[in-house]
């Protein structure tokens, strides 16, 4: 399979990229790892006549501890967060998660920025940054602003990014010696998650689920549950309220619900809850 | 537009539309049909190569994205006519029946090594989460892969 012709530029630097993108508007789609817009080029579920490929702007590969903060380049690959020692140090939950996205392939290419642009409800990692309460740093041609990860996804593959922005960092807090853990259910290696939870512990606790609903989601009722004392059992039972999973091949509706509350109950177990 | 990259340490170019992904540049423009096609689709791992010393499944790079990029294909592997070790502990364990895997099988666990050189069964089999071998040989493979691993650390 062969993607529909477009135009191709290499992005010298973020200026460079957001004038592309200011240029072309919703005609233009930003390329970093390519393992999520690729796929969808090819099956013609996207079409983008232009492609601006930031895959060059190794300077937005990086990995820092700053403080209370951790602060990842969009563009650093799930290959070099899975293989962090900073974050296996400072921030293990994302290190964790990154290494179950896909394959070893799959990592080499695709890059936190891009999961995160890409907005999909069945990805891994926009669900671990919810858990932890992250932001995204994003440069636009009006300068750079600052967004809630629970702000960020607005819909199914649908962002608060305008079509002339772009993620340029996102910014975690850093867990040193925090309780994380996370559960993926799914049928066949290398496969998405039908249901996951993604959950860490650090004075508070977060839980984000995979593919409950057109969003990732973050599991307000179980962490409100945790807060007012409840045990992992009781507070997994409310894994599902609020959610709008879908039914699918995989799974029915009572099934990913059930899915929720069985694996935040082992998540949550995890942390010792 | 022209592309410019190293393969199995040669400087090649040739012209691609932006649309032309990797695999299909380093079929049909440069005749290196060792890298097989299979799912098209970024799952099999029948198409996997080394962009720049990591593996990757190139059915899902565009040629342009490899642009002075150093690639290794199947047909680098062997240097002198002496197999790679990898491709000998295959030929030794009988890591492949009908072959269309191996290629890939090949580059993911070269690539697997150089970052976890003394695996365990199962990083083996976590390894090779992203190739699948439709005959099902996974056994042979795994017991090849470990083999390998075992000579380099000899």
């Amino acid at each position: 399979m062969i993607p529909v012709a477009f135009e191709y530029v290499r992005a010298e630097s973020v200026d460079h990229a957001l004038e592309q993108l200011s240029e072309h508007g919703d005609e233009a789609k930003l390329l970093a790892g390519g393992h999520s817009l690729l796929p969808m080029m090819k099956l013609r579920l996207a079409v983008p006549s232009v492609l601006v490929d930031v895959g060059r702007l190794n300077d937005l590969s990086y990995i820092r501890h700053e403080g209370d903060t951790v602060k990842i380049g969009a563009l650093t690959t799930h290959h070099l967060v899975e293989t962090s020692e900073l974050l296996a140090e400072y921030c293990p939950l994302i290190k964790g998660v990154a290494a179950e996205v896909g394959d070893p392939q799959v990592r080499h290419r695709g890059t936190l920025g891009g999961t995160l642009a890409h907005a999909d409800p069945a990805s891994d990692l926009p669900a671990a940054v919810l858990a932890l309460g992250g932001t995204m740093v994003v440069a636009g041609p009006k300068g750079r602003r600052r967004i809630a990860a629970t702000d960020f996804f607005t819909g199914y593959y649908e962002s608060a990014l305008a079509p002339d922005e772009m993620i340029v960092e996102i910014e975690l807090p850093a867990t040193p010696g925090g309780k994380w853990s996370f559960k993926k259910f799914n049928r066949r290696a290398q496969d998405w998650a039908i249901v996951a939870v993604a959950a860490v512990h650090n004075g508070t606790t977060g839980v984000g689920l995979v593919n409950m609903g057109a969003t990732p989601l973050r599991a307000t009722a179980v962490e409100e549950a945790i807060a007012a004392g409840a045990n992992a059992k009781d507070a997994a039972a409310q894994a599902a309220q609020g959610t709008s999973p879908t039914e699918d091949l995989n799974a029915t509706v009572e099934y990913r619900a059930h899915l929720a509350r069985v694996l935040t109950e082992r998540a949550l177990t995890d942390l010792q809850i | 537009m022209q592309v410019k990259m190293t393969v199995n340490g040669q400087d090649v170019s040739g012209e691609a539309e932006p649309r032309t992904l990797l695999v299909y540049f380093i079929r049909e423009q440069l005749g290196l049909t060792g890298t097989n096609v299979g799912c098209d689709t970024s799952s099999c791992g029948a198409c996997t190569v080394h962009l720049d010393g990591q593996s990757v499944k190139s059915c899902t790079v565009l040629a342009v994205q490899a642009e002075g990029c150093q690639i290794t294909t199947i047909e680098g592997m062997a240097q002198g006519g002496e197999m790679h070790p990898m491709q000998r502990a295959f030929h030794e364990n009988h890591g492949l029946q009908c072959g269309y895997c191996t290629p890939g099988m090949v580059m993911a666990a070269t690539s697997l090594l150089e970052e976890n050189p003394n695996p365990t069964e199962e990083e083996v089999r976590l390894g090779l989460e992203g190739n699948l071998c439709r005959c099902t040989g996974y056994h042979n493979i795994v017991k090849s892969v470990l083999a390998a691993a075992e000579g380099a650390s000899e």
